[in-house]
């Protein structure tokens, strides 16, 4: 078996173990932490190199042949999601290399992180749909322990709220595993895929699909069932938040992705139902962040409205609306997790995160003000930046489609995006400190946290210049994704070719 | 059997749901622990329960009539992940009923939507209220609401 398919897992896995034995030792905990992330990054690069050469990694584990084990398969979209996620991890674990707090804590946090990690890249990786529920399972109780990270009232009022909701959409996808299981015989995707694609659907599997749509639906936050993640993202500590923000819902985004795409590859009904969410989160989204006056409040409302464009794309089902999708879930996690960082960093500077409590901040580091120029614009969708090439993508698609509602909307949420954006530049960089400039904080250790922004904000800016190979990539694994080959191939050739 | 399984699980279903939509947060943790054991038992129904041997093949024999392994399979994995999410969230229920004195979903709410605290985010101290839960260990705490 080869040994890179299991990496994803089982590199920050090992991480988490090694960071467990290292207890005591807070300083080499961290470091253990920051190897890891590296290394996790490097497996995912050498996961897209492989993929983008058009090598699909594929593993029966133990050796039970599919459908009766479990399936690995690592095609284009899930090397991808791996690369972003050991990025995302990284940058999340350079930004906790704080001093300032309690050490335990501090330890902790590098140790959850990888333990979620691990979670999402298994769930990028699957192929079979208990696992996936598994591996659901091991990113949320990681994501329970990072939420709750510090404690204090409004935290963990945060996560009761965060812990309910999330374990009732895992849950409803329990059931629907079970149920899927029950109508079909197989948990296999590959022979789902078959199955639904083969015409003869017994009824109650459309039905138990569709009751594994809305669970994921849950957590990727789709319109009418987002309302747990703007009540709880902002109470975690920042690079946790960060964290949350850039991978969990898109955990939800790809799972709905791999599941509709492999089950109905045309459009059908369940795209036209799709199609309207995906504008109500749009739109509900970025009307529900008008109205908030905190950083990440509006941040949170932001990715509710950002998700809305994923599953537009999906919902339009044409190769280019699928790969617009896919370029759209690169772009978005690097962006939105980069924003978290900064307004963390903006939020210690100014000593508050409330809008009315910051400001002064161009005056005083002009750098930071650029470095949130750059996500900000490329979420609102500005040229040359990443999100302009998304946002196009998908808009040129439903145009395509005979969508012009549906690219109304986008554009329209494009705008109130950019409204949005302008909010909090204007309150945390432009307007003056309301308590003089002297009340910003220059002995603020911010440290490696720079080292994340940055590197965030040049990876936004390449994939905005490199737009062309970035889609290119992004349009062959849409391709794969319409011919998932690899995915029957278990099931069709047993014991490999 | 099959339909007895099925009406049980439909019942706890029932009052799991009843539980989750109470405003006691106790209740709603509870709730959700009898939803996830319904579904669980919803699951292991799904594989149906046709076979009366166990799923276990030996070098001389092999079983007539076995049942089938996999659902038993799922529905232990479930369990034991479920049960570590419970541990969990009645850590969290303690400590938000006890130290936070939280014991309505309302409750939960109005304290999310409070206006962040200035300096919130300047590292990752343990709170104050957090600090001093510690001098009451060893008291019995009981179930009274301390607000």
């Amino acid at each position: 078996m080869n040994t890179l398919v299991v990496a994803p897992v089982v590199v920050p896995l090992l991480t988490m173990l090694v960071g467990v034995m290292l207890r005591p030792h807070h300083q080499h905990v961290k470091v253990v932490s920051v190897i890891g992330a590296i290394v996790l990054v490097l497996v995912g690069i050498r996961l897209v190199v492989l993929a983008d050469a058009g090598v699909v990694l594929s593993a029966q584990l133990g050796g039970w042949q599919a459908p009766y084990g479990i399936t690995l398969v690592i095609d284009r979209l899930s090397a991808a999601m791996v690369a972003i996620t050991g990025v995302i991890g990284l940058a999340t674990v350079l930004y906790g290399l704080v001093r300032e707090g309690n050490p335990d804590v501090l330890r902790n946090f590098h140790v959850f992180v990888h333990g979620l990690l691990a979670g999402v890249c298994g769930a990028f990786i699957t192929g079979d749909i208990f696992n996936l529920y598994v591996w659901f399972e091991v990113l949320l109780i990681g994501s329970f322990a990072l939420i709750a990270l510090g404690g204090g009232k409004r935290r963990l009022a945060g996560t009761m709220t965060y812990l309910v909701l999330n374990l009732l959409a895992t849950l409803v996808f329990l059931l629907s595993a079970g149920l899927i299981y029950s109508a079909t015989g197989t948990l296999n995707m590959g022979e789902l895929g078959l199955i639904f694609r083969s015409g003869e659907v017994p009824p109650a599997a459309t039905l138990a699909v569709v009751m594994m749509l809305v669970s994921f639906a849950i957590k990727a936050a789709l319109f009418p069932v987002f309302g747990w993640l703007p009540a709880s993202y902002h109470v975690a500590w920042t690079p946790v938040s960060a964290l949350f923000a850039g991978l969990l819902t898109k955990v939800g985004v790809y799972a709905m992705i791999r599941i509709v795409t492999l089950v109905w590859p045309e459009y059908g009904a369940a795209h036209e139902v799709l199609l309207w969410v995906a504008c109500a989160t749009m739109l509900v989204g970025v009307l529900g962040a008008a109205a908030q006056n905190e950083v990440r409040r509006i941040l949170s409302f932001h990715i509710v409205s950002q998700v809305g464009y994923m599953i537009l794309g999906l919902a339009l089902a044409s190769p280019l609306a699928i790969a617009g999708a896919v370029f759209y879930l690169i772009h978005h996690i690097v962006v939105k997790a980069n924003l978290f960082f900064i307004g963390g960093i903006a939020a210690r500077l100014t000593g508050s995160e409330r809008l009315a409590g910051m400001g002064g901040l161009y005056a005083k580091t002009p750098w930071l003000a650029i470095l949130f120029a750059i996500p900000a614009l490329s979420l609102a969708g500005i040229p040359p930046l990443s999100g302009f090439w998304a946002k196009f993508v998908l808009v040129k698609a439903s145009l395509a489609d005979g969508f012009w509602w549906a690219a109304g909307v986008a554009l329209l949420t494009g705008i109130f995006t950019l409204l949005s954006m302008s909010k909090i530049w204007n309150e945390t960089f432009l307007k003056a400190h309301p308590q003089g400039e002297a009340a910003i904080r220059t002995d603020v250790e911010v440290r490696w946290g720079w080292w994340a922004v940055s590197g965030l904000a040049a990876l936004t800016v390449l994939i905005g210049l490199g737009a062309g190979p970035v889609m290119a990539y992004a349009v062959a694994a849409a391709e794969q994704l319409a011919q998932p080959v690899s995915y029957f191939e278990a099931i069709t050739h047993p014991g490999g070719r | 059997m099959e339909w007895l399984a099925a009406l049980t699980a439909g019942g706890l279903a029932g009052i799991g749901m009843w539980l989750l939509l109470d405003r006691n947060l106790i209740r709603v943790v509870l709730g959700v622990a009898i939803l996830g054991n319904a579904i669980n038992l919803g699951v292991l129904t799904s594989g149906r329960f046709s076979g009366t041997d166990a799923a276990f093949v030996t070098a001389t024999t092999v079983p007539a009539d076995p049942a089938n392994p996999l659902p038993q399979a799922l529905v232990l994995t479930a369990i034991v992940i479920g049960f570590g999410l419970f541990a969990f969230a009645l850590a969290v229920l303690k400590s938000v009923r006890e130290s936070h004195g939280i014991t309505t979903t309302d409750r939960v709410t109005e304290v999310t939507e409070e206006p962040a605290p200035d300096a919130e985010e300047v590292g990752l101290q343990v709170h104050q209220d957090d600090a001093d839960v510690h001098h009451n260990e060893g008291q019995p705490e009981g179930l009274e609401v301390r607000r």
